[in-house]
């Protein structure tokens, strides 16, 4: 497993770069499966592809690719049997550590006291398989929040440290990604046990494998597979930097935390706002964001009551409710929250952007709000 | 909010009044079934015509009001309800918005009694459809057409242990994304109104691939302005746009402006 302590480097282990027939990567879920891990990947539901358990590499979206833009995703066919030819979609792998609804504890009456019960239901050890490069950082930020810091979440830090991570370079560049810009992608540099840049085409289809960490090189053992050929390799290494040359958009990050904060009060809030309809969405599939409330609910007899902890959103008003009302009443302050936390107060507070470039909030915000095109609109306010 | 538990030994008196609705909101508390027996524990069930005959005398530490405000004798009612009535909530589109009923106010309403009624002068009505709140103080209101039973009993089990209900105003992608469906408007070019649309259906409508109808009425902020431009985009005239927002909730002052904005 991919060591989460420390900075994410990889373990010491002799790397190896091999190569897989695709019936390999059945072989590999199976020898996963059998060690008592539940794979999760990417597969098609209700046209779009998302991230649910995986039986086999049948499961995966054979043969589809997504065309997506702001507001908007469409399925379409490529044309061969790619097994990892789309980018990113709705879901992302946040959900499975960091599940959207938990209940924390409950609580029974007892005679005159109560009893209390902590919830300790075991967590699923998970492959996740088919990671992107931005996906990889995005949950080393999720990491800092959760586990490096003075608090550590002991229910993300038990789902954190049994995944074992196969990771997919990208070899299709998405509608919206900019992970360029940001430096996460499209290569996997850390983070995954082992990394999969898939080759198709001219009749030949094949997985250069890279392993990151001791149990990746581990379980090759039981994998069919063979020494990557020099040719092999450069035809990985063209795909990657094709792909990088493919970027749909770019974010200029050069001094950008400071420029946030110079900006309060730029008429482009106003605009913004204008647009956006404070419906959580982006914060929803930004597989960064990370904010959380508490509620508790009672038992009409008054007996039993628990503590749940849902996600929760600085795009709604209960979100900043302090005694007495909302401090982010307007859409303006609250668009400005998310984006100035994000790429600027985000630095200050965990040493990293709060972006990996990985363009969900903007395909699924329903009115197609684009991070890029503000933070531009913000930047050449300035000229 | 002051407990209703809070006084020893009493059981706290329960009501369920009725106005211009169709009462799938009170079937809502019959629905329950498993609850049901949880509420009679916790409350009598002092006045509720639509499960029982028995009449406990008021006054009522809780009163549950379904439907608008529609008759000059509907108007007189609910005052005398709200006079017996330590808390007052309404419960339903009718109630807290003035329903589909209201469509009239959009029109004058002797036209349609001249075209719907036979005999017209038996028909005593007002020239609008109101929610309880314009015509009396109410000190809680749960959307929804019909609303959702478990927020029912939570806003129930709320009033009777003092605390605020757990019935987030936001929309309902909230709930479509925590349920994990695949948003329709981006997904399949469908328009949908749960970005402007409060929370409570536990987003029903995309998890059957059609657009949330706006049935729970508006969310806290919703820019319906906004919407209607991307709805426009993704081909829908300015005639849909309008019905759009014309249905139990068109009486809300968002809807109500949003649709007379596209009105022809
Ligand atoms: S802010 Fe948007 S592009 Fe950046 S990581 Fe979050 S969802 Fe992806
Ligand atoms: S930016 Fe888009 S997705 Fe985010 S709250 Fe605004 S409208 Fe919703
Ligand atoms: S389908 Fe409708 S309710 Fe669900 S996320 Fe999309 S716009 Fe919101």
């Amino acid at each position: 497993m991919t060591t989460v302590n420390g900075d994410m480097t990889e373990q010491l282990h002799d790397k190896r770069t091999v190569v897989i027939e695709p019936a390999g990567l059945d072989r590999l879920i199976e020898v996963l499966s059998r060690q008592g891990y539940e794979v999760v990947g990417p597969t098609l539901r209700d046209g779009a592809i998302i991230y649910d358990r995986l039986a086999s590499t049948a499961d995966l979206p054979v043969g589809w690719t997504d065309e997506q833009g702001p507001g908007t995703y469409r399925l379409r066919r490529r044309g061969d049997n790619a097994l990892f030819g789309y980018a990113v979609g709705p879901h992302s792998w946040k959900k499975f550590l960091f599940p959207p609804a938990l209940t924390l504890w409950r609580a029974r009456q007892a005679g005159e006291s109560f009893e209390m019960e902590a919830e300790t239901a075991a967590e699923p050890r998970y492959v996740f398989f088919g990671v992107r490069p931005c996906e990889l950082q995005a949950m080393e930020i999720q990491d800092r929040v959760f586990m490096k810091g003075a608090h550590i979440d002991p229910s993300y830090r038990s789902r954190r440290e049994n995944i074992f991570v196969v990771a997919v370079n990208c070899g299709h560049a998405g509608g919206t990604c900019f992970c360029v810009s940001m430096q996460t992608g499209p290569r996997a540099t850390f983070g995954h046990d082992l990394a999969l840049t898939e080759v198709v085409g001219n009749g030949s289809h094949y997985f250069v494998v890279e392993t990151g960490s001791g149990a990746g090189a581990e379980i090759l053992d039981d994998i069919p597979h063979r020494e990557a050929r020099d040719e092999e390799i450069a035809a990985a290494d063209r795909l990657l930097c094709d792909t990088a040359g493919r970027m749909s958009r770019e974010l200029e990050t050069n001094g950008i935390r400071d420029l946030l904060y110079r900006n309060y009060e730029n008429p482009r809030w106003d605009d913004v706002a204008g647009r956006c309809l404070t419906c959580a969405n982006c914060t929803f599939v930004c597989p960064t964001c990370f904010c959380h409330t508490v509620e508790d609910v009672t038992d009409l007899d008054g007996r039993h009551a628990e503590r749940r902890r849902p996600w929760d959103f600085c795009f709604t008003a209960d979100f900043s409710y302090l005694h007495g009302g909302s401090v982010r009443s307007s859409a303006k302050s609250r668009y400005r929250q998310w984006m100035t936390h994000k790429l600027a107060a985000w630095i200050d507070q965990f040493g990293t952007s709060g972006c990996v470039g990985c363009g969900r909030c903007i395909t699924w915000c329903p009115v197609g709000i684009d991070i890029t095109e503000e933070a531009r609109a913000i930047r050449e306010s300035e000229r | 909010m002051m407990a209703l538990v809070a006084e020893p030994k009493r059981k706290p008196k329960l009501a369920v009044w009725k106005f211009a609705s169709c009462d799938g909101c009170q079937l809502s508390l019959l629905d329950c079934e498993d609850e049901l027996l949880a509420v009679a524990g916790a409350v009598e069930i002092a006045y509720f015509m639509e499960a029982s005959r028995s009449v406990v005398k008021g006054p009522y530490d809780l009163s549950l009001v379904e439907g608008s405000i529609t008759t000059p004798h509907d108007a007189e009612r609910i005052r005398e309800v709200r006079r017996v009535s330590r808390h007052l909530v309404t419960i339903g589109a009718c109630a807290t918005a003035g329903g589909i009923q209201a469509l009239r106010n959009f029109k004058d309403v002797n036209d349609f009694i001249a075209m719907v009624y036979a005999v017209p002068q038996y028909i005593d009505t007002l020239v609008q459809s109101t929610p309880v709140s314009a015509n009396v103080p109410v000190d809680y209101e749960l959307q929804g057409c019909p609303i959702n039973k478990k927020q029912l009993l939570e806003v129930i089990g709320a009033f009777l242990f003092g605390r605020r209900p757990v019935v987030p105003p936001h929309s309902v992608c909230i709930e479509c994304k925590t349920r994990g469906t695949v948003c329709v408007m981006v997904a399949h070019g469908t328009p949908c109104l749960g970005p402007v649309t409060h929370a409570g259906c536990n987003a029903l409508c995309p998890a059957y691939h059609r657009g949330c109808y706006g049935c729970y009425g508006p969310k806290e902020t919703p820019n319906t302005a906004s919407l209607s431009r991307w709805f426009g985009g993704l081909g829908m005239g300015e005639d849909d746009i309008a019905r759009a927002f014309r249905t139990f909730n068109a009486w809300t002052e968002p809807f109500r402006k949003e649709s007379t904005a596209h009105e022809r």
